[in-house]
């Protein structure tokens, strides 16, 4: 392919990776460094897997999709949040630092559990569509109308993927274990905007009008600068805290 | 050993397995879910362009019913489908489109008046109705003869999924992540739980239940070049593969998707070319008009696979140093479209190709998608052969795909067959037979079955590397059991594969950490795999006829006469290193549909002369029925409501039809 620009020798990465294994009660968390041939269009994708094929078995990390879509193998790249199965090496600098997420438990090494982090978030914050009848909607019948524009609104906020980028790069999050992120407060603008949810404001307040929810972010804007999926989440938690102070008052 | 008792067990969080999961719990059933990873995280994210089901809201769409989604469904199983199973999905997919549209999916709708597409390279103007306005739309996909594919941008399963998810989570099933089904626990003929390995710890668990349903996908990974996530290793029909008693449906029926990225196979939507994307070869000419004048890009998936790699085998591929490949040309839908409805297929060009959809042309080249078979099931979701084992989504050959499967059918099969078996699920629960009647010294036996399995891999010494062996095997799919088939590759395959299970026998680790380790999961996944991989290649060897996405170069021909059969699978002999193949036939004289052409690809093949009578009973059955009612027409030839539960049976609304 010609659009991919050829380096002109391959170059040797040195990846320091961060080595810890929970269940073994002997390990030391660590760093430790691997030499690794570049190859052409190599992603972290490509880099860990050989690296565990042919250096180190005991390597733990998570890839799912390998794709960039599932939010599985959020890390920490020379220092910033991000998805390693998209991350081309030739992007980097030979010296490349990975580290797991902080925030969630450590699984070993480079895996962390985001799942069990936002499964707890959901329920906590109900993040599904409340409605009275929803088990008794006749679905013989035509579905109920919706404005083109709403829809694509409601999917905009709902193309996050869970990935926890947000959650590692957010200072709140670092300090207060129960904040629920701008994951789980562009969650909540999702289900406000959306009118198959009989919620109100009311019912919003009690789930986020704390300083576990809207009113704990700082505005420091890293959630927004490290999304993979660049969705708006400082404007959208901007938003909703001035509708939870009007609710507040 | 830690034993967990529940209802029902369902091994796979993506679409099927918990929209199977939510029908057992609303019938008052006790489920829980078993996930390799977060159940957000499944497969079904990845489904990019469309779920079918025949709204007919937009003006694409209009005229659409279950009858033409019927008719192109069986075309494109190239007539290997269960025809009543056909009628059950197609009947069942607008409620599941309706059901998803109540609990949250924010699927595109239809917008009144008029706007440019694009139809065959050339800009068209179409008008949508007021009527329409506000309903749910749908894209034109391969295949079929109306646009029929619903959607979410192309962000399609990635919402379906949170969707389905989050009702999962509403409903308080809990989903036990990063669990592993190892083994099925079963006695004579009835399967009622599983071990499981923690993935996070590595302790061996039973869960014993009244019903099991494997919902684990498909097993991609067999393959070298697939577009599958990383996890579809098919370890849930695998473990079903190795009761020696289930059997799994055409393992040989594979499918190729057109549209892999260049090298690294990662998908990108049929929507491309729904939404009037083309296919280019090295000179840039639109070849596909040349072999399918009739539906040109979108013909069936195996039919456009296979148009691309004779074009490429021709010599008119785009030469790169990473082999050779063709275009898919984006760039006529313009920025405004690629920006709203491809905007996932721009990220994927971005962030892996470095090139931008709107000006540049994509590296694509076919690559494997999709298993059409699985575990057998009867068309209520249960394996013929294990009472309380159920299958569903990818992982079961329920068996609406045949020998094909079209695009968007896959998405729309998880969520529909999700609503039957998890209803036919609970009503096993109900019965007397649900009982749990194994001994807690059965189950103990089977834990330790699995920990001296798991003992041998870790202590035993071996030199073998799984890793190793898992490539080797990966290469010769790639390699040998791809779109083009042949007895010499085939053969090649088969002994490889017995090669690699011998070698399989004398896997060794080379550490032996605590906790999931993911050089053993590496290797006794290994094991199940390759069972996997040789039912293809070995099915595939015995089945001397083209059908569908299975063509064999030395018979190339479609052989109603020889082969309207399902190929069935099973591995009773533990140690031994081939599958047992028998065949389950296809009774021409009770479809809908007796075989013909299917409308695009070859015209040629061998009839059966059942086809003849059955059309001759058709005519008759036909002319006696009074009046046009489409639905007593339908009633008349193949009737199948009875097979589906009380509550799904109703007609479904339409504009213009009640």
């Amino acid at each position: 392919m010609e659009q991919i620009p050829v380096s002109p020798a391959a170059r040797t990465l040195h990846i320091s990776i961060f080595r810890h294994n929970p269940q073994d009660p002997a390990s030391e968390p660590h760093l430790q460094t691997f030499e690794l041939e570049e190859a052409d269009t190599m992603t972290l994708f490509i880099a860990l897997n050989e690296l565990r094929e042919k250096q180190d078995p005991t390597l733990q990390f998570d890839f799912v999709c390998r794709a960039g879509i599932c939010g599985s193998c959020g890390m920490i790249i020379n220092g910033r949040p991000g998805l390693a199965c998209r991350t081309l090496t030739r992007d980097l600098p030979e010296q490349i630092t990975l580290a797991p997420l902080p925030a969630f438990e450590l699984i070993g090494d480079l895996s962390v559990n985001t799942g069990k982090w936002m499964r707890g978030m959901s329920e906590r914050l109900e993040t599904w569509v409340h409605r009275q009848d929803l088990a008794q909607v006749d679905i013989d019948r035509l579905e109920q109308a919706m404005e083109p524009e709403l829809a694509e609104q409601i999917y905009e906020l709902e193309r996050c993927i869970e990935c926890g980028c947000c959650v590692a790069a957010c200072g709140t999050a670092q300090m207060r274990e129960e904040f629920v992120g701008a994951v789980g407060l562009n969650q909540i603008t999702r289900f406000q905007l959306d009118p198959r949810d009989e919620r109100d404001d009311a019912d919003f307040y009690e789930l986020v009008g704390d300083d576990t929810g809207v009113f704990g972010c700082m505005t420091l804007l890293g959630c927004e600068d490290m999304c993979p999926k660049d969705l708006p989440l400082a404007t959208q938690i901007a938003f909703l805290r001035r509708k939870m102070v009007a609710v507040g008052y | 050993m830690q034993i967990i008792y529940t209802d029902v067990l369902v091994i796979g969080g993506g679409l099927a397995g918990q929209r199977a999961a939510i029908g057992a719990k609303r019938r008052g059933h006790e489920v829980i879910v078993l996930s390799l990873v977060p159940a957000k995280r499944s497969h079904s994210a990845a489904a990019q362009g469309g779920m079918q089901a025949s709204l007919g809201n937009c003006i694409g769409g209009s005229g659409d019913n279950e009858d033409v989604h019927f008719t192109d469904t069986v075309r494109g199983s190239d007539w290997g489908a269960d025809q009543q199973v056909v009628r059950m999905f197609a009947h069942t997919a607008p409620k599941a489109i309706r059901e998803l549209a109540a609990w949250g999916v924010p699927w595109n709708r239809v917008e009144r008046g008029s706007r440019e597409i694009t139809v065959d390279g050339k800009k068209k103007t179409i008008t949508e109705s007021g009527e329409a306005h506000g309903l749910i739309t749908s894209r034109n996909f391969g295949g079929t003869q109306k646009w029929r594919a619903c959607y979410v941008s192309d962000g399609t399963g990635h919402a379906m999924l949170y969707t389905m998810s989050n009702q999962a989570i509403a409903a308080g099933i809990p989903v036990h992540e990063r669990m592993e089904a190892i083994a099925l626990i079963h006695e004579g003929a009835r399967c009622q739980g599983a071990i499981v390995r923690n993935l996070i710890t590595g302790e061996v668990l039973a869960y014993v239940a009244k019903a099991t349903c494997i919902a684990t996908g498909g097993f991609g990974r067999i393959y070298r070049v697939s577009t599958n996530a990383i996890i579809n290793e098919g370890i849930g029909a695998a473990i079903a593969l190795e009761t020696g008693a289930a059997t799994l449906g055409n393992m040989e029926a594979i499918q190729f998707h057109p549209t892999g990225i260049f090298p690294a196979g990662i998908l990108v939507t049929e929507g491309c070319r729904g939404d009037g994307g083309l296919l280019l070869d090295g000179a840039e000419h639109r070849f596909m008009p040349d072999y399918e004048p009739e539906k040109t890009e979108l013909a069936s998936r195996d039919v456009v696979s296979r148009r691309m790699e004779e074009h490429i085998a021709a010599g008119h591929g785009v030469k790169s140093r990473f082999g050779e490949h063709l275009w898919l040309d984006i760039r006529l839908l313009g920025r405004d479209h690629i920006n709203t409805k491809l905007r996932e297929v721009k990220e994927i060009c971005q962030y892996f190709l470095g090139v931008d959809p709107v000006k540049d042309l994509i590296p694509v080249r076919p690559a494997q998608h999709y298993s059409m078979g699985g575990i057998r099931t009867d068309h209520r979701g249960e394996s013929p052969q294990l009472r309380g084992l159920f299958s569903v989504g990818e992982a079961a050959c329920w068996d609406m795909h045949g020998f094909n499967r079209l695009g968007g059918n896959s998405v729309a099969e998880t969520v529909v067959a999700g609503m039957i078996v998890g209803d036919t699920i609970a009503d096993f629960c109900d019965s007397p037979e649900g009982a749990v009647t194994l001994s807690t010294s059965l189950v103990e036996a089977f834990g330790k079955r699995e920990q001296q399995r798991l003992a041998a891999i870790t202590d035993g010494g071996g030199s073998e590397s799984a890793f190793e062996l898992t490539r080797l095997m990966q290469q010769t799919m790639t390699d040998n059991v791809g779109i083009f088939r042949h007895a010499d590759r085939l053969e090649e395959a088969v002994a490889t594969l017995q090669s690699l299970q011998q070698r399989s026998r004398n896997l060794g680790l080379r550490n032996k950490v605590a906790g999931a380790n993911p050089e053993l999961v590496a290797a006794y996944r290994l094991q199940g795999m390759l069972k996997l991989a040789q039912c293809v290649a070995f099915g595939a060897l015995q089945r001397t006829e083209s059908r569908g996405a299975h063509f064999r170069a030395d018979h190339p021909r479609r052989d109603d006469l020889n082969w309207m059969c399902r190929t069935l699978a099973s591995w009773p002999d533990a140690r031994g290193d081939l599958p047992t193949l028998t065949y389950e036939p296809l009774d021409i004289m009770t479809m809908e549909i007796p075989p013909g052409w299917r409308g695009y690809g070859a015209k040629d093949y061998i009839e059966h002369p059942d086809t003849a009578r059955r059309q001759q009973q058709i005519d008759e059955i036909l002319a006696n029925v009074q009046g046009d009612d489409r639905y007593a027409r339908q009633e008349a030839l193949m009737p199948f409501r009875h097979l589906l539960p009380d509550e799904l049976r109703r007609n479904n609304q339409r504009l213009g039809e009640q």
